[in-house]
């Protein structure tokens, strides 16, 4: 059995570490609420934008946009979205198992995918595998804002544009809610589903033209869909590490419980030896 | 007199919501826009440059990073990637910008990638510049 002092040392720092994850999950919760409040300051704009960009769409079916086209698949993009610090329970392995598995089944080579991706965790896993990565975008803020992701963001709709890749994918954990993340799969490139969304609600007149109006709409739409994309997953990660620091907190309280009761144990069974040496010490004395 | 609402959305949320405004002059790639109630639904691309709304006599100016001008008889929205009011912006980061901007035009060939991204950073600072010292 080991000693009281053995056990009062491991009560103490399996306090200390709750005190700690309790810690974290009251940021990650204070986070996430800010998260949750970004996200809806920009859904206001993803409607506008939509709504504009799907009566465009569907008022002109002869546009011959290269965003709208589809092409024959030469190379195929993976947008990953993972965080840059570990501790969020499973958010970013199950991303990443994903992603990792349909590379897998889909490609035979290495000249036919690439992958840009979001967080250092990512960022390592592609590295360690000696995956090709095109892009990346580390020490990303908690509450990012537009004008961190723009340049990954215009970036990697210009590389479809100069047809570094024909398609692209997107991948991220999406919000549900604080107990429950959906990791979704999305087609961002080339537009595709853009006007079956939403039936527009008035037509407009265009200056100076459609197609032009078009060529500076299209990346600007494309762009915010990244955003949103980053937006959610943050929402995501935040609540993810907050679900995972309080099955820490609670197991760590778990293991206090027994580890006292078993203090005690040792304690009672230290005090009754005591008592039986004296008992035996007395009655040899008579 | 028939009044409009303007707001100016970025996807760092609202920047500017204003009812019962008279006009709104913005400049598109077309050229200069004035709009006033009751215009047909229209959709422009805008220049990096002000926005300027009319209410009360008053004049209001806004900072805008290019972006769309989304306008409906009762209603005009700008949505931008960047866009401040006037007062908001911060000459200092701005001049910063600009000069990052220019040191950079001078180190790259024109028909750079660079180049032209350096051209539009160094715009949207002169813009924001512009405004504040206006």
């Amino acid at each position: 059995m080991a000693s009281l002092r053995d056990i009062q040392t491991r009560i103490n720092s399996t306090k200390k570490t709750k005190q700690i994850t309790k810690a974290m999950e009251m940021v990650s919760a204070a986070k996430l609420n800010q998260a949750e409040n970004n996200a809806k300051s920009f859904v206001t704009y993803m409607d506008k934008i939509q709504e504009v960009v799907s009566s465009i769409a569907s008022g002109s079916t002869n546009s011959r946009h290269p965003m709208l086209q589809k092409r024959s698949v030469k190379k195929t993009g993976y947008l990953v979205i993972t965080s840059d610090r570990g501790l969020a329970g499973p958010y970013n392995s199950n991303v990443l198992r994903h992603v990792y598995r349909t590379i897998q089944e889909r490609h035979n080579s290495k000249d036919e995918y690439t992958v840009i991706v979001v967080g250092k965790v990512g960022l390592n896993f592609f590295k360690n595998r000696n995956m090709p990565v095109e892009d990346s975008i580390v020490g990303l803020a908690d509450q990012p804002e537009f004008a961190d992701i723009k340049a990954i963001a215009s970036q990697a709709v210009q590389k479809f544009t100069d047809e570094v890749y024909d398609e692209l994918y997107m991948y991220y954990n999406h919000f549900v809610s604080a107990i429950q993340q959906d990791l979704t799969e999305k087609k961002l490139l080339p537009l595709t589903d853009i006007s079956g969304e939403k039936e527009a609600t008035s037509t407009y007149e265009y200056e100076p033209s459609e197609e032009e109006i078009l060529e500076g709409l299209l990346p600007q739409y494309a762009e915010s869909l990244i955003y949103g994309a980053l937006l959610d997953a943050k929402a995501s990660e935040h609540a993810s590490r907050m679900t995972a620091m309080k099955s820490a907190t609670d197991n760590a309280e778990e293991i206090i419980g027994s580890l006292t009761l078993s203090y005690n144990r040792a304690r009672q069974a230290a005090i009754t030896q005591e008592i039986t040496e004296i008992v035996g010490g007395a009655a040899a004395l008579e | 007199m028939k009044t409009f609402t303007v707001s100016v959305v970025t996807p760092d949320g609202p920047v500017y919501e204003e009812t019962g405004a008279e006009m709104v002059s913005a400049k598109a790639t077309s050229g200069e826009l004035g709009i006033l109630p009751g215009h047909v639904p229209l959709v422009a691309p805008l220049e990096i440059n002000a926005i300027r709304v009319e209410k009360d006599n008053n004049t209001q100016i806004l900072a805008v990073s290019g972006g769309f001008i989304e306008v409906r008889p009762e209603q005009v929205t700008i949505l931008a990637q960047a866009a401040e009011m006037a007062s908001d912006i911060d000459v200092d980061r701005a001049k910063a910008a600009k000069e990052r901007a220019e040191k950079r035009l001078q180190g790259t060939k024109q028909d750079d990638i660079d180049f032209k991204r350096a051209e539009l950073a160094l715009n949207r600072a002169m813009n924001r510049i512009n405004i504040k010292s206006r």
